[in-house]
């Protein structure tokens, strides 16, 4: 009675300790600086990134890589994370490693990015964005129209009018969009 | 000889003399501060809002562009202003379908693209911000052809 009360209770200070490595090693994963440790994300994505309304604004809030990237659910989260240890087989593998590598798989990476944001409803704009909140008297007389007509009409999500958000586009991404349904 | 060097030189030194002060008076935009030294940086205007399309002054103007342009790309690959502008997504966005003129290259020959001169569009259309004319302008347009 009394062992197997005290290695009930190591089973679980240990599954705790686990448990908090595991959660630990997915926080430490979501930060910008780990994205960008990789220079096949430093030196193209972020470069672009910098100039773009979600790295330096007037509120000074920011969004960084996993803010865009990972979804905050736990499930969504973990579903990402095993995806992305497919980007560490490339590292090896050296698939983008050079910028011209890059710009050739460009479109192809654009495309799955838009294909998740799409079919998640643009979930992690909308962490941040949340539509209801958003005062659309007080905006441009563009977005006025886009988000309260056209977007309403044609059933669209953020992802499908805000392309090139954070990063540059590639040369026939109009097109590749169309022709994916994205 | 002496006597011819006298004169000149004087008329030289008033020459340059009225020069300098004329170069005083000159004033360029950033005020009269020598090269040398930093100038004064003019204040910070924000950008106009999003408006109705800007009435045109003359036949052949660039129109000016109504609405905010900040963080734009414009770049050899993608052309932000395309986006919206272009034959296939102007009414989609309504917007003003660009012109068919910015499709012809110098010798006149069709593009089916935009021509390469007319690619890089804030080289002509200009957004605006509320700020007083740094210059005084009387232009006024032939009122044959002005609307
Ligand atoms: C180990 C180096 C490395 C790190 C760290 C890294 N990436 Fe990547 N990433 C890559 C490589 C290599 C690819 C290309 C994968 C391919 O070719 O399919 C890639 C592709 C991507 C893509 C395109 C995904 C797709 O489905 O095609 C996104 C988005 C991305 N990374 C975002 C991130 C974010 C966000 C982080 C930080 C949480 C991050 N990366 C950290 C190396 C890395
Ligand atoms: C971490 C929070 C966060 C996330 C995630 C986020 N944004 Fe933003 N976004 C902001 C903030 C904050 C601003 C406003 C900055 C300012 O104007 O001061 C902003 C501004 C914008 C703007 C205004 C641009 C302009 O020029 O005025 C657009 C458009 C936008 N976001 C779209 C998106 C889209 C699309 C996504 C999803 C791919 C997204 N955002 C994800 C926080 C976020
Ligand atoms: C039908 C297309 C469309 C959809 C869908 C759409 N937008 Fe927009 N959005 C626009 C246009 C057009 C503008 C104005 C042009 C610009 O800012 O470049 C705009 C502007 C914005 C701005 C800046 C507003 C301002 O005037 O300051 C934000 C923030 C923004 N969008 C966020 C979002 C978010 C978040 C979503 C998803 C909930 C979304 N948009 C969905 C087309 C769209
Ligand atoms: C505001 C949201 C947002 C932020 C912040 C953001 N991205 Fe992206 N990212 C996107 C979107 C949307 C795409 C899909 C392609 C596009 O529209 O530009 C994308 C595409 C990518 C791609 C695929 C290649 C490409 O250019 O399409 C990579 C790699 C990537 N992002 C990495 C990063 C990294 C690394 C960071 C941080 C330095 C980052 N992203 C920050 C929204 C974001
Ligand atoms: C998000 C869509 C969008 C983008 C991107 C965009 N525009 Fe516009 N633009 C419009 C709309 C819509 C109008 C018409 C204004 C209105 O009626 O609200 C317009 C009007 C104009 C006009 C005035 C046309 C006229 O008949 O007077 C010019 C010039 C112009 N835009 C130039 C540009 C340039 C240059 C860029 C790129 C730097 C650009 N636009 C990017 C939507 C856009
Ligand atoms: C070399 C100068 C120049 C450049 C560069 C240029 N434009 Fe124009 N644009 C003009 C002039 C001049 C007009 C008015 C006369 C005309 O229609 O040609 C005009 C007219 C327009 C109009 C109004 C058309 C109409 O039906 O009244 C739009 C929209 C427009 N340009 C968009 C653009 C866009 C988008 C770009 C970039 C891809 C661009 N322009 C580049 C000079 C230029």
């Amino acid at each position: 009675m009394k062992t197997s009360f005290k290695v009930l209770v190591l089973g679980f200070i240990i599954g705790v300790m686990f448990w908090g490595g595991f959660n630990w090693t997915l926080e430490l994963t979501n930060t910008e600086s780990f994205c960008i440790s990789c220079h096949e994300m430093k030196e193209n994505v972020y470069m672009e990134y910098q100039n773009t309304i979600h790295y330096n604004n007037r509120s000074g809030v920011r969004a960084t890589c996993p803010d865009c990237h990972v979804p905050k659910e736990w499930l969504y989260k973990i579903k990402r994370k095993i995806q992305a240890s497919n980007e560490l087989y490339h590292k090896v593998l050296g698939t983008i490693d050079t910028p011209e590598k890059f710009e050739a798989k460009r479109l192809e990476l654009a495309l799955h990015e838009w294909q998740r944001m799409k079919s998640a409803d643009s979930r992690e704009c909308r962490n941040c964005h949340d539509e209801e909140s958003m005062d659309y008297t007080k905006q441009g007389r563009r977005a006025i129209y886009a988000h309260s007509e056209e977007a309403k009409k044609t059933d669209k999500t953020c992802i499908d009018c805000h392309k090139g958000i954070a990063h540059s586009l590639p040369a026939n991404w109009e097109q590749a969009a169309k022709d994916a349904g994205l | 000889m002496k006597k011819r060097f006298v004169p000149l030189s004087f008329l030289m030194l008033l020459l340059a003399t009225t020069l300098t002060l004329y170069a005083e008076e000159l004033q360029s935009l950033r005020g009269n501060t020598p090269l040398s030294e930093e100038s004064m940086p003019a204040e910070n205007k924000p950008w106009a809002k999003d408006s109705e399309p800007i009435a045109r002054n003359y036949v052949q103007q660039p129109p000016l562009i109504p609405h905010l342009v900040e963080g734009y790309v414009v770049n050899i690959k993608f052309n932000k202003c395309m986006s919206c502008h272009s034959w296939t997504n102007y009414q989609q966005n309504r917007a003003t379908k660009i012109s068919q003129t910015h499709f012809k290259d110098r010798d006149g020959n069709d593009l089916a693209t935009v021509s390469p001169r007319r690619y890089f569009c804030t080289q002509c259309h200009v957004p605006q911000v509320n700020a007083e004319a740094l210059i005084e302008n009387t232009f006024k347009p032939v009122e044959a052809v002005s609307q």
